[in-house]
């Protein structure tokens, strides 16, 4: 085979720049393997290369931290000797091609990452964006992505407990599909990755090597997609949850049985990629005979074989005595065993095939040789997004407004979605989607222990994942705050104390100046929020190109938070309990038009910036709500988010089956200073009202419970008390409007999405 | 008195349905391919996706090892209990009437259903008409049950020749309750057995019904009535053997 060249650097996504490097560091230029080895891993998804300089800023120790970013998951310390380990990703580009599997492997994807750790996978949740529904793009990427992760998470036992979605003409093109995944492991049981021990064996266990996938995530992740995306479709993955299944319970035994010395998973760039990080981890080498990788389909080339992307694969360092008790294992789960080579001392990645050598790399050069650029951010001054269409009259009044929100495709119960996953499997799930703003999961479900003794806690973990890409678009920076407030607030309302985070910056192409401020502004937002409430995020994963014909999607960082509560049975409840009890607003909430839901139906354009947050009135405002939810006081609680506070209202009427008669005080909420900024242009004094009701805006929680239980909450936090749970319909009078509405009619409204699922 | 749970490649709910009958006496996990029932006095074929349900639900799991175990064990009258894909292996295997077809909606639906014990004088439905788990419900009204269900293929079918033989014989042990047939099963069926009575299969998940703080308790009452029946077949053999 000729030499490849230039020509070919540049096809496979390298510049000429970095190819002058490539062979600077490889010390002559690299053969056909060798360069698409070094292309996969110096492609923006492996190496981070516009986005790694921005992630250093972000605080990643806190004191529950056992595992931070760099490894295959995050881990934080739930107490009891049990670590729980966490991270999300994104399969935004497979997913706009071939959205079932795209979604599907996705799920397996970020599942192996949480099992390499030594992890059992309790739970994953996800958060999409789509275009508008209207658009039959939008409906045909939703249902294959909703089918895609049902079928893959129901399939293999994990429950699927969370989620969020939205629906914005910018993803209309280029869909986010977001997974997380939590799991559970005794402290002494985690692993990592480097790989170690000089003659100790490779061996690569799991599904059988194909030609599926060449490519696929690296290559489609690292460019703008276009119009001949589809042609692509050949390059995106296809999941098995069966063999996962298998590979799963595997793993964990070779864990608990102490036979693996490290362990990786193999996710995008394969082979390559696997091998690469654990040599580079362990500052080892490895030998690897291409000959030994079990195949699916005869003649596959070398290179084929080190790229595939093929699915449920794992890759782990065995110590010599230990390799038959390793493929013992592998023969009972059924799942190929196979030594494929040996960790040496020469730190290069040595490749044979038909007993010639066929690569020979210095690992330094292939994993951490690719130059880190900085972005050259520039403030637009002309808006980057087009204005929605408006969807709702300006003349509506309250009433109206209230039940088009509730109907919103943004704000419509997500029951239609959740509904076609298995929430419950493992027997953890405590509140289920929609209960609450965050998922409970007990620690401990299937021990047999304390099921009945109310002397006994029952520690449980919350979770919730968010990131309102609307608002981030308005304003970078503080919209990025507001998706960790929101996070820590959904935890909250349960009563948990976050421990940790993970985060996903799905964003345009950062080589254009403007997607290179968002990143650059949405991260020092991320960083400033994430510092002021103590929550360290431990590991993560960034998106770019995720641009369409008509320019770069939202910026959307998704957090996803972990928190801890002592017992679950007093696990928080979104809905309105029992009639009588006293309904207060809560916390430093200063209600906005800018980029609001109700904004985006008037059709407005978004603002240019979003007001400031006081990160320590919200820090106190958690904090109350955290303890008012956890002592048991607050019989509810709830956030006030996407459609402001009547909208907060209903959803906690319709989560609890019970009206509420609420009167908003007069001077409520107050102007907002800075004139003009954060607020839609145009508006009016007879935009007060509504801005009243559905405005938006960071620390405000609707609570119920006693007299008693708010007075307590208002010794560290603002607390209005503004009505009393009881009837069969919402009532909210306010200087200026009224809103009455029966349940039935806002359930009615809220079901708005039962239709896109036929 | 010992269960014993089936565990193939794929299986989702084994670990679940341990933890339930653990809560009314032993349980152990029987692993596909070794036909040893390890001395169970009764037997859970668990749900999940045994050995991906590639071919068809159930398909290739009724061929494992285990199950020819299993089969023998239900023949000579041990109770044997199959939770979704277990019931959809139990039908496979003839062991029950009829089949589990794809969804009325072709989705995968999770949701807490209410079921009415349609016979509640079975070996696994005796504990729900005493009211082992919750006597709220007895007198003339039908018992009713609050138990989750998730499949994708829980759409109940048996011709009608068969559906009325198995009525007569008090073979339909679980309905839905009124407006709670998501599925399309006929005669709105959630669980029967065979004519014996000793093989019982549901598509809802009892082992997921047995701790308030995750939805309801009322699942026990399937594995205490086991309990009660295998208890009760014990005695009869011992003083029979008097």
């Amino acid at each position: 085979m000729a030499l490849p060249g230039l020509a070919d650097a540049l096809a496979l996504g390298l510049t000429e720049a970095e190819y002058a490097m490539v062979c600077e560091q490889h010390g002559r230029p690299p053969n056909g393997v060798e360069l698409a080895m070094y292309s996969l891993l110096w492609s923006e998804h492996c190496a981070y290369k516009h986005s790694r300089k921005l992630l250093r800023t972000l605080p990643t120790e806190g004191p529950a931290v056992v595992m931070g970013p760099g490894e295959n998951a995050g881990a934080v310390d739930i107490g009891g000797g049990l670590v729980c380990a966490f991270k999300v990703e994104s399969h935004n580009h497979p997913s706009a091609v071939e959205p079932f599997q795209g979604a599907a492997t996705g799920v397996g994807g970020i599942l192996r990452d949480i099992f390499a750790v030594g992890a059992r996978p309790i739970a994953v949740l996800d958060s999409l964006r789509f275009g508008e529904p209207s658009a039959e793009r939008s409906r045909y990427l939703l249902d294959g992505a909703v089918a895609g992760i049902g079928h893959y998470g129901n399939s293999i036992g994990v429950p699927t407990v969370g989620g969020e979605v939205y629906f914005e003409a910018p993803y209309g093109q280029s869909c986010l599909v977001h997974a997380m995944a939590l799991g559970l492991a005794p402290r002494q049981r985690l692993m990592r990755s480097a790989a170690a021990g000089p003659g100790n064996a490779l061996v690569l266990f799991g599904a059988r090597t194909g030609r599926d996938g060449i490519g696929g995530a690296s290559v489609l992740a690292s460019a703008e997609l276009d119009d001949g995306a589809h042609e692509r479709r050949p390059s995106v993955q296809v999941g098995d949850p069966f063999e996962e299944s298998k590979l799963l319970e595997c793993s964990l035994e070779l864990l608990d049985s102490e036979l693996v010395v490290s362990l990786q998973d193999l996710g995008a760039a394969g082979l390559t990629s696997a091998a690469g990080e654990m040599a580079a981890k362990g500052e080892v080498g490895l030998d690897i005979d291409i000959d030994a990788v079990p195949l699916r389909e005869d003649g596959m080339e070398p290179f084929e074989v080190m790229v595939s992307e093929s699915q449920e694969r794992m890759l782990c360092v065995v110590e010599p005595d230990q390799v038959a008790a390793v493929i013992e294992c592998c023969e009972r789960w059924e799942v190929n065993g196979t030594v494929i080579g040996a960790v040496t001392d020469s730190g290069r990645i040595r490749l044979t095939s038909g007993g010639e050598t066929v690569g020979d790399m210095p690992v330094n050069a292939l994993v951490d040789g690719c130059p880190l650029y900085d972005l050259a951010p520039l403030a637009p001054t002309e808006p980057m997004y087009a204005a929605p269409d408006a969807t709702l009259d300006r003349a509506c009044a309250p009433t109206e407004v209230l039940l088009a929100l509730l109907a919103s495709p943004n704000l419509a119960s997500r029951r239609p979605l959740f509904e076609q996953y298995d929430c419950l499997v493992q027997s953890r799930t405590v509140v289920r989607p929609g209960e609450s703003d965050a998922a409970v999961l007990l620690v401990n479900a299937i021990d047999g222990s304390g099921t009945d003794d109310p002397a006994v806690d029952r520690p449980a973990m919350a979770v919730s994942i968010d990131g309102n890409g609307r608002r981030v678009a308005a304003d970078p920076y503080w919209g990025s705050v507001a998706v960790v407030v929101e996070c820590a607030a959904n935890l909250a309302c349960v009563g948990a104390e976050p421990l940790g985070a993970t985060d996903n910056l799905s964003f345009g192409n950062p080589e254009k100046p403007h997607v290179a401020w968002q990143l650059t502004e949405s991260v020092r937002g991320l960083g400033d929020a994430c510092r002021a409430l103590s929550v360290p995020i431990v590991g993560g994963n960034v998106s770019l190109y995720n641009d369409g014909p008509a320019g770069p999607i939202y910026p959307t960082p998704v957090i996803g938070m972990v928190g801890h509560l002592p017992d679950a049975r007093r696990a928080g409840r979104m809905g309105f309990a029992r009639a009588g009890t006293s309904v207060a607003l809560v916390g430093p909430f200063l209600p906005t038009l800018g980029a609001c839901e109700l904004a985006k139906l008037w059709g407005e354009h978004l603002p240019d910036g979003l007001p400031a947050i006081d990160l320590d009135l919200v820090a106190a405002a958690l904090a109350a709500v955290r303890h008012g939810v956890r002592s048991g006081a607050l019989e509810s609680a709830h956030d006030v988010a996407e459609g402001g506070l009547a909208v907060a209202l209903a959803e906690c009427c319709l989560a609890g089956g019970i009206g509420a008669e609420v009167e908003l005080p007069t001077g409520w909420p107050q102007p907002v200073a800075g004139a003009g900024r954060g607020d839609t242009g145009g508006s009016d004094s007879g935009d007060e009202i509504f801005r009243a009701l559905f405005g938006e805006g960071s620390g405000g929680f609707v609570v119920s419970g006693s007299p008693a239980a708010l007075d307590a909450l208002a010794a560290t936090t603002p607390v209005t008390v503004i009505g009393t749970v009881g009837g069969d319909s919402l009532t909210i009078a306010a200087p200026g409007g009224r809103i009455h509405a029966g349940l039935a009619d806002l359930t009615t409204a809220n079901a708005s999405l039962k239709a896109l699922f036929p | 008195m010992k269960f014993g749970v089936v565990q193939f490649p794929g299986s989702c709910d084994e670990r679940d349905a341990v933890h339930a009958a653990s809560l009314v006496g032993e349980a152990e996990l029987l692993w596909h391919a070794d036909p040893d029932l390890k001395g169970s006095d009764a037997v859970i074929v668990p749900g999940g996706f045994s050995y991906g349900d590639y071919l068809r639900a159930g398909a290739i799991a009724r061929f494992a090892p285990v199950m020819e175990s299993v089969i023998a064990f239900a023949r000579h009258g041990g109770l044997v209990l199959g939770i979704c894909n277990g019931f959809q292996v139990l039908c496979e295997a003839r062991l029950l009437p009829g089949a589990l077809l794809p969804n009325a909606g072709l989705r995968f639906v999770c949701r807490q259903v209410d079921l009415e014990v349609a016979n509640g004088s079975t070996a696994f439905t005796r504990a729900c008409s005493s009211g082992g788990a919750d006597s709220a419900g007895s007198g003339a009204q039908a018992q009713h049950l609050s138990i989750p269900a998730k499949h994708a293929c829980g759409r109940y079918y048996a011709d009608s020749d068969t559906l009325s033989a198995m009525t007569e014989a008090g073979q339909v042990v679980l309905r839905y309750a009124p407006h709670e047939n998501f599925n399309g099963s006929v005669a709105d069926i959630a669980g029967v057995c065979n004519e014996q009575g000793n093989v019982f299969g549901m598509m809802p998940h009892p082992e997921h019904a047995v701790d308030a703080l995750t939805g309801s308790i009322d699942g026990l009452a399937i594995f205490q009535s086991m309990r009660m029946a295998a208890e009760g077949a014990t005695t009869a053999a011992e003083s029979a053997r008097a």
